[in-house]
């Protein structure tokens, strides 16, 4: 009996080494309370971000019956089988997983847009991340708005959270209140993105800045998007804007991704280039602000 | 006119910053999770600690979770309201 405890064991002490060796894919849920403040064009950016980066990803659309995230990818001809069908066993994860040919390593699980968010349970959806986990470098799940059912199979699988918001009172307030729920899941430490940031806005003072957002609601910071049409554009064309150079936001998501990655890199400068106008205070003594 | 003397006082304040107090205001009664429950236990608990000194009229007290300017004036805070109407003060608690 004891022999065989000793095996068992030495076995387990066997699998936790090869975990070192081939690390767990980590689940990331893109949330944000508030509809319509750009949780899936982030999902979309980070995923993009990330397969470029050569990290082997796949997209979850949570949004059962109001799936978007395969239009904004470009991918919505291409739908065979979606998530409710993987959950309910009419097909094996893989058939479901549209390949992004544009981009190496990057998959997309579609939305069924026929059905409702109690399709899905929260226990199913944990254990669809456990499995792709194995495959997988990156799961990012984009979460649908709200805090109801479609929220709690978003993140019931997740290792961490991605919360998307806008400067403006109503997103900060309906993120304050997914951060609590967050935590109160188990999910610590979610990390804010900002999005559509309008620089002239916040140099008139007629926008919250980062700093006040920061401030409220105490959370540690992955992202500044500054507000840009290119987003528009990409979305019509169905090619996320993360490729583009010239797009300011797409820069702010191409550091976002490196962010996820464990890359330490600074954050944009929203008050623009001044720092001419900063050597210039300094010279005259002015404090700068 | 009225333009014309708004240049001598105090300009508006910038938008940004009603937009920080009226967020920081309604992030304290979400985060409290101010339900008419937890009013209520508020409520008994005044009453019993106040009719130790006073005799109030129950039915009539009003308590609520409110903002105020604060004392510089400068700002709203947030405050707890409470109206209490006494009826008689007992000479015990003198």
């Amino acid at each position: 009996m004891l022999g065989t405890d000793i095996a068992r064991q030495a076995l387990s002490l066997d699998f936790s080494i090869q975990e070192v060796h081939k690390p767990m894919g980590e689940v990331i849920v893109v949330t944000s309370g508030k509809g319509g403040v750009g949780k899936t064009t982030t999902t979309a950016n980070i995923g993009v971000g990330l397969a470029l980066a050569g990290r082997k990803t796949v997209l979850i659309d949570t949004d059962i019956g109001l799936r978007n995230l395969d239009v904004v990818m470009g991918l919505e001809n291409r739908i065979v089988y979606d998530l409710v069908d993987v959950v309910e066993g009419f097909c094996r994860v893989k058939q479901a997983l549209i390949k992004d040919k544009r981009y190496d390593g990057l998959y997309l699980l579609p939305a069924a847009q026929t059905r409702d968010k109690t399709a899905v349970s929260p226990q199913q959806m944990m254990k669809l991340c456990d499995e792709l986990r194995e495959e997988f470098d990156y799961i990012v799940i984009d979460c649908p708005a709200g805090i109801e059912q479609g929220f709690k199979n978003a993140i019931a699988g997740a290792d961490s959270a991605v919360v998307v918001t806008t400067p403006e009172v109503s997103a900060v307030r309906d993120a304050d209140r997914i951060i609590g729920l967050l935590e109160a899941n188990e999910l610590k430490n979610p990390r804010l993105l900002v999005n559509r940031v309008r620089i002239d806005m916040v140099k008139r003072g007629d926008m919250m800045n980062i700093d006040d957002i920061i401030d409220i609601l105490a959370i540690g910071l992955i992202g500044v998007v500054p507000d840009d049409e290119k987003i528009v554009v990409s979305t019509n064309r169905g090619e996320p804007a993360i490729t583009d150079d010239k797009s300011p936001a797409g820069q702010a998501y191409r550091n976002i991704a490196k962010r996820i990655m464990g890359e330490e890199v600074p954050f944009l400068n929203l008050e623009g280039d001044n720092r001419f106008i900063f050597k210039l205070k300094k010279l005259f003594g002015i404090k700068a602000t | 006119m009225l333009d014309l003397l708004k240049i001598f006082t105090k300009p508006n304040k910038a938008s940004k910053e009603v937009a920080k107090e009226r967020l920081k205001l309604v992030l304290i009664h979400d985060r409290a999770n101010v339900s008419p429950q937890f009013l209520e236990m508020l409520k008994s608990e005044i009453i019993k600690v106040i009719t130790n000194y006073m005799d109030v009229d129950e039915s009539a007290l009003d308590i609520q979770l409110t903002r105020t300017k604060s004392d510089d004036g400068k700002s709203t805070v947030p405050a707890l309201y409470a109206n209490i109407p006494i009826r008689n003060i007992k000479n015990s608690g003198r």
